[in-house]
């Protein structure tokens, strides 16, 4: 059992969860991820890693509410609470170097994956600029923890309640078309912004990584159902990634591949909806 | 006079046993049990012992059902075999113990597999026999793995007094037993008594450790522990590599009983994992893998269950009997028949489009060599196609482990007799060493390493 040290909220349906998990906090890198399962009956659910207190033993994840173990997650587990299982670290760890100028751009949920190699690239010595985006304000989390290791920071709203008016791309596609030097570029968040990002830093040549959140059972080798294609060959997102070269990977068939089990997911979800009416709300 | 046949043992009738999940043959009763013990000749120079790669005394454990001493015959056993339910149901005796019994010259041999899981199933309902354990040796030993050869390792070793922990990477133990054989060919509540049974012996199991990511090998040996068994398994999922394979609904063999056996997609929504299998299911291999897919798929609802392999019925790698069972169930084999690419409609499979073969040359493994038939080709329509052509070694340990020696198809190279590696203290056995083959060959290596590392630690 892996108890919640500390849940709280980041937005509508976004959570924020400190977990118990000593072994994973001792070696967790940026990069890399657990699978977690709440109870006998969960699936196994991949989520990137945070942060790690080698201190308390504490791992950060964040959850965005979308599926009917989320949600269950969301609803049922509080604080003192304990999921009954967290297996990891799992994928290789981001390659921090000291490149120069790098550009960490975060899309939605991706921002909280996003935040420790900004950090850890930071560390190494980089100039870190930050692109964060959201569809509205109240979705947007982490800007402070992110300016902190940013030494420049945008911030976009798909409909401009905060920030600029516009799409992370935006002002990618405007700091590469003004000349300065980026060795690299990290995009994290929903498949279709990866690609669009990746077209952006392709025609300017610039290396760039985005990591792949497939859909995986085992998350260590076995079962291959993360598999991704990258430069047309066949990889496994949790064994040769999460990250790939984004000017490799075939989006739309990730974005297929995601989709694959919409239609259970609903019917869970409704069924979980209908069964918390019945019980006449949560706790 | 002998009873020319074997004792058959009652089934669940085809039709009905294609709509659940329970076992499928139902076990001895006491009567049949003791009447298949008398068709044994206690032979003296018992080739059966020989036959196994644990090498239980057969006559012995026959001879105690035949008086009826069944605690007498389960305690024999388990000098030797720390998984007898689980041997007892699939391990292929045909070309084991039964291969070279004796009677088998003349009539059918002794159904000695099927007296091994009496005497188990006899155990689980009555009094545990817990064997022996040796006085505390202080020596501290790893297991990382918990399929048939790290748990066969981890018995032997405690047995020796040793101080033994297993780690393994899943959220349950066993292995294979409890992700990949389904439970209508080994229930998951027997895999879980005899790991019980393990527990109360005095090791310690701990699941949820990702060993090569939370501690590597070199850093386990430097951590106190005085050995290692790597048991790791053939855990990495081979594909064609044609096109097409990345559609949805292709799933590996792997995932698809994955999604089945460990996590029970078959109760889905009841249990959170889905899994998709629609009206036909093609299953691509012959082996007992590929059996296991293509009966799981009828039991998950499919109305056709299709095995592909590309040489003829007599190459196929599956045992006889699941061959029979797959039969029986109305699973139908397409022979000499060889996948060449995948289409898809909308992001899903929809055919695989095939190849006729016919039988050349014999190859590198004796068997006749698969040819194509110019201009053959046709297609299958399918809903969800299941690959099942075979599984490489475990990736984790390998890649985690720089200066382990490896072969060249990436398994780790040990000594076939004691599992010894090239790094001091480090022993490998099962599927990891010798690439997939059977369970009951992996128990024996982990009970061969077992004996080398109890040496190696008490020198």
């Amino acid at each position: 059992m892996y108890r919640i040290l500390s849940k709280r909220t980041l937005g509508p349906k976004i959570r924020e969860y400190v977990i118990e998990a000593p072994d994973v906090a001792k070696v967790g890198k940026a990069g890399q991820f657990v699978v977690l399962r709440l109870h006998e009956r969960g699936e196994r659910i991949p989520l990137t890693i945070v942060e790690c207190d080698r201190k308390t033993g504490g791992v950060t994840l964040v959850v965005q509410e979308v599926g009917k173990s989320t949600q269950e997650m969301g609803d049922r587990f509080q604080e003192g609470d304990s999921v009954l299982d967290v297996a990891g670290p799992l994928g290789l760890p981001s390659e921090i170097a000291r490149y120069g100028t790098v550009i960490c751009i975060g899309g939605g949920l991706g921002i909280a994956p996003l935040y420790p190699i900004a950090r850890d690239l930071k560390a190494a010595g980089n100039e870190v600029i930050g692109i964060l985006g959201a569809r509205s304000r109240d979705l947007l989390f982490y800007e402070d923890r992110l300016a902190a290791v940013c030494d420049e920071l945008h911030v976009m709203t798909d409909d401009g309640t905060y920030g600029r008016k516009g799409f992370v791309s935006d002002p990618l596609r405007e700091i590469l078309a003004g000349g300065r030097k980026i060795a690299r570029v990290w995009a994290i968040g929903p498949a279709i912004m990866m690609k669009v990002c990746a077209g952006v830093t392709r025609e300017f040549g610039v290396p760039t990584l985005v990591s792949l959140n497939s859909v995986m059972i085992d998350g260590t080798g076995m079962c291959g159902g993360c598999r991704v294609e990258v430069a047309g060959e066949a990889k496994f997102a949790c064994v040769d990634g999460p990250e790939f070269d984004a000017h490799k990977v075939d989006f739309d068939l990730l974005i297929s591949r995601q989709r694959f089990y919409a239609e259970e997911e609903a019917c869970a979800v409704e069924k979980y909806l209908a069964q918390k009416r019945g019980e006449g709300g949560t706790r | 006079m002998i009873e020319p046949k074997a004792t058959p043992m009652r089934e669940q009738a085809p039709d009905v046993r294609i709509r659940n999940f329970d076992e499928v043959p139902l076990g001895y009763s006491e009567d049949e049990a003791i009447r298949e013990a008398s068709r044994c000749l206690q032979c003296k120079n018992a080739p059966c012992v020989g036959g196994c790669p644990v090498g239980i005394d057969i006559p012995g454990f026959i001879q105690a059902v035949k008086e009826r001493k069944h605690d007498a015959a389960i305690a024999r056993i388990k000098e030797s075999n720390a998984l007898p339910a689980v041997c007892g149901r699939v391990c292929p005796q045909e070309t084991q113990c039964q291969g070279v019994c004796t009677l088998g010259k003349k009539l059918e041999p002794v159904a000695i597999g099927r007296l091994e899981r009496f005497c188990a199933d006899w155990e689980a309902t009555h009094e545990a026999c817990t064997p022996a354990v040796q006085p505390a040796t202080g020596k501290r030993i790893a297991v990382v793995g918990s399929g048939p050869a790290g748990l066969t390792a981890a018995g032997e070793l405690r047995r020796r007094g040793h101080d033994v922990t297993v780690f393994e990477l899943l959220h349950v133990a066993g292995g294979v037993l409890m992700y990949g054989i389904p439970e209508f060919r080994l229930p998951k509540a027997i895999v879980q008594r005899e790991i019980d049974a393990l527990r109360r012996l005095g090791v310690r199991i701990e699941v949820n450790k990702v060993v090569g990511r939370v501690a590597t090998i070199s850093e386990l040996l430097r951590d106190g522990y005085d050995a290692v068994f790597v048991g790791t398994g053939a855990g990495l999922p081979q594909f064609l590599g044609v096109p097409g394979e990345n559609l949805n609904g292709v799933y590996s063999a792997n995932e698809f009983l994955t999604r089945t056996n460990l996590m029970r997609a078959y109760r889905f929504p009841e249990y959170d994992t889905p899994i998709k299998v629609g009206r036909r299911v093609v299953t691509v291999g012959g082996g007992n893998v590929a059996m296991d897919s293509a009966r799981t798929a009828l039991r998950l609802g499919a109305e056709e269950s299709v095995i592909v392999y590309r040489r003829s019925e007599a190459e196929l790698p599956a045992r006889k009997e699941e061959v029979h069972h797959a039969k029986e169930e109305g699973v139908q084999l397409q022979l000499l028949t060889n996948p060449v690419e995948f289409l898809g409609d909308k992001g899903r499979v929809r055919a695989v489009r095939c190849l006729r073969m016919e039988l050349g040359e014999p190859d590198a493994s004796g068997r006749r060599r698969p040819v194509p038939v110019k201009g053959s080709e046709f297609e299958i329509e399918t809903d969800t196609v299941v690959i099942a052509i075979g599984n490489g070694p475990h990736p984790l340990i390998p890649q985690t482990t720089p200066d382990l020696a490896l072969t060249k198809s990436g398994n780790i190279a040990a000594d076939a007799t004691t599992g010894a590696t090239n790094l001091r203290g480090v022993y490998a056995g099962g599927d990891i060493v010798t690439g997939a083959a059977t369970v009951i060959e992996a128990m024996g290596a982990g009970k061969r390493a077992a004996a080398a590392i109890h040496e190696y630690v008490s020198r």
